[in-house]
């Protein structure tokens, strides 16, 4: 202890003290010392400010950092989110309900929330085309790429779980349909499918594992390939333009700070006032509570899936294999293995024809799915109306006020004897006795007598008539007198008794 | 990419026009920061309204349920036992119990409303028709029409409720009281 202190004290001194950085940075490595100079935080965050951009700051290069505000608001708005939201079948919908419509900025947070997905599915196509356009993945980059392949499909995972939590008519069937693809996957397609939604049915343990992964699982994973992809970008450092000999560009380096700091900065202003007015002027709405046994409900997948929704309708015949599994799986390996398919130093797109017009292809052919399925909408007279009608009812239930779930043992005497007509006779001949003076009138016990919910569980309709005719003894010491009824009376109380679960 | 230094450029050569730079820098950092932080702040007032919602709600003072008509009510000659449905908010969800209340009239014949949970231990009072007497049926302790105490263990006559006319309905404010206590206090 002694000794360490003085190791301490002795390489204080010891330190330079830097001179031409900022007060934040000073303080920081005054206290934050280390043996090492360069493993001073001031340093790293020096380091980090100091990255040299080859060719200069520029504004395309703002999306990753972007991605990374988006992430960290995703990441605060779901915490919060979590503070109302209980992922079960009964309740999702009532919270979901509650935070929409009475907790404070609950409407404006889940709205940055959801609007934030797509803001994301937005930010990420544009870095992934600013990455392919400028062939920032060849090289040394290769692995980075990969990085962020995953974290492409860990986001799509993310959007595709957070679509059922809300459990409205909406998340319901278009995660219905949405689990339903894996089906087509040979020989384990059904298991595969079981296994995701917890049951052969969609259901109360779906939402279950599906708020596992879009909380727990896919975060942690989401965490992991973030440090990994920026620790290799670090690693790599930023590519640059396009053009230029190599040696020009080392020659016209800038560093990261303050230029792109502020053009990045500008980007995620951008992205807040965006999601800001959004949220506040269009709110995200919920739909009335998922009804399973609905027959005529028509689901859409949010709008970044209605191209690959719009592509599986093609293939409902015996080549579904082929365009729900193999196509798409060729296409994703083909994109995940760009950079090792395209070698060449070549970064400049006009010199890369090939690639460039695939990738083109690919993005032409997903915005006019788009647009297909879109106008198929608008025009199918089974179709059109049917969606107006479920946006009606979106629009209907946002306007209904809040309506609290009614919980436990509340009413079971009341709700039973209005849906038992027999038992209904029998909690009057409750009341007429005065069994409620001991049993409380709503049958959940006093400090006199237990409760009587559950009795009918507990004990079979004789054993019930004979304590009720001959108390036990624990029951007379009590203050439990036996009853005297006709016959029909009695079978009517002890109905009522058996009713109450 | 080896040394951050080395990225600066021209460190030795110039070094006036670094010092100049280094203002600037720290200047810009400075704005940067105070940006940062204004932006911030004003991010973070939805999510504080979000967490302070229970107390930003203003607990509605609506537990005034009807009872009856007046006019119905004025005609009694004994104490009369009503249902009321009680609806307890907690958070998204709600409690429903019905309570039992005893209307009554008071010496002067002013109607008069009764909580019939026993001042005691919470037994439900009844009220006799053949003993002209409110009784408790868990230790026997008995009341008057008027709600006073006759005999017996509680420590106080049965809980009066706060009742108030509105058109021609008699609405009464239900609440709980603390039991085997001498004077009428409410539980929150």
């Amino acid at each position: 202890m002694a000794e360490n202190s003085y190791v301490l004290g002795r390489e204080r001194r010891a330190i330079p003290q830097p001179s031409d950085h900022g007060t934040v940075i000073r303080w920081t490595d005054r206290r934050t010392t280390m043996s090492d100079r360069r493993k001073r935080v001031g340093s790293i965050l020096r380091a980090v400010l100091d990255e040299a951009i080859p060719g200069g700051a520029s504004l395309a290069y703002v999306f990753g950092s972007g991605l990374l505000y988006l992430l960290l608001s995703q990441i605060i708005t779901g915490m919060f989110l979590v503070l109302y939201y209980v992922p079960s079948a009964d309740h999702a919908h009532t919270t979901v309900a509650y935070i929409t419509k009475e907790v404070a900025s609950g409407s404006f947070i889940r709205s940055i929330h959801a609007y934030g997905s797509s803001a994301i599915v937005i930010v990420l196509l544009l870095h992934v085309t600013q990455t392919f356009l400028y062939g920032s993945y060849k090289g040394r980059r290769k692995l980075l790429w990969l990085a962020g392949c995953a974290l492409f499909a860990l986001m799509l995972g993310m959007s595709f779980t957070g679509y059922l939590l809300p459990w409205d008519q909406k998340a319901y069937f278009a995660t219905t349909v949405g689990t339903n693809i894996l089906t087509y996957v040979p020989f384990v397609g059904n298991s595969l499918k079981t296994l995701l939604r917890g049951g052969t049915e969609m259901g109360t343990l779906t939402l279950s594992r599906f708020f596992v992964f879009h909380v727990f699982l896919i975060p942690a994973c989401i965490f992991a390939f973030v440090a990994i992809h920026v620790f290799m970008f670090r690693k790599a450092g930023p590519a640059g333009p396009v053009q230029g000999a190599p040696e020009a560009l080392k020659q016209s380096t800038e560093p990261f700070y303050p230029k792109q700091v502020l053009y990045d900065v500008a980007f995620a202003v951008l992205i807040i006032a965006c999601l800001g007015l959004l949220a506040h002027y269009a709110p995200v709405e919920l739909g009335p509570k998922a009804n399973p046994v609905d027959t005529q409900y028509v689901p859409r997948p949010e709008w970044y899936y209605v191209p690959v929704f719009q592509w599986l309708k093609y293939w409902e015949s015996g080549l579904a294999v082929l365009g729900i599994l193999v196509i798409p799986a060729f296409v994703t390996l083909l994109f995940v293995a760009l950079p090792f398919l395209d070698r060449r130093p070549e970064r400049r797109p006009w010199k890369r024809p090939v690639s460039v017009s695939i990738y083109g292809f690919v993005f032409i052919g997903l915005g006019a799915m788009g647009a297909i399925s879109h106008r198929n909408d608008l025009r199918d007279p089974n179709i059109a109306p049917q969606l107006a009608k479920q946006r009606a009812d979106v629009q209907a239930f946002m306007k209904k006020p809040f309506e609290p779930e009614l919980a436990g043992p509340s009413l079971i005497a009341a709700t039973v004897a209005l849906t038992n007509p027999v038992a209904g006779k029998g909690k009057k001949v409750f009341d007429q006795e005065g069994c409620a003076e001991c049993h409380g009138e709503d049958l959940t016990g006093t400090s006199a007598a237990p409760s009587l919910i559950g009795v009918g569980d507990k004990h079979d309709s004789a054993k019930l008539e004979s304590i009720l005719k001959q108390p036990t003894d624990a029951m007379t010491d009590g203050g439990m007198t036996p009853v005297e009824l006709n016959d029909e009376d009695l079978k009517s109380l002890i109905a009522f008794l058996k009713a109450l679960k | 990419m080896d040394h951050p230094e080395e990225m600066l450029g021209g460190k030795t050569a110039e070094i006036s026009q670094e010092g100049c730079d280094g203002r600037r820098r720290s200047f810009l950092g400075l704005l940067l920061g105070a940006g940062a932080a204004g932006v911030g702040a004003l991010l973070s007032v939805p999510l504080f309204r979000f967490i302070l919602h229970p107390l930003l709600t203003t607990t509605s003072s609506s537990s005034w349920k009807e009872i009856g008509t007046v006019e119905d009510l004025a005609s009694i000659t004994s104490p009369v036992k009503k249902l009321v449905k009680i609806e307890q908010r907690d958070g998204w969800r709600k409690i429903v119990s019905e309570k039992a209340l005893y209307v009554s009239k008071d010496a002067t014949g002013r109607l008069c409303v009764f909580s019939s949970v026993c001042p005691h231990l919470g037994c439900s009072i009844a009220w006799h028709d053949e003993k002209s007497n409110f009784v408790c049926p868990c230790h026997n302790g008995q009341f008057t029409a008027d709600g006073k105490l006759l005999e017996g263990p509680p420590p106080r006559g049965m809980d009066q409720l706060e009742i108030k006319v509105e058109g021609d309905m008699l609405v009464v404010h239900y609440q709980n009281f603390r039991q085997l206590v001498p004077h009428k206090e409410v539980i929150a």
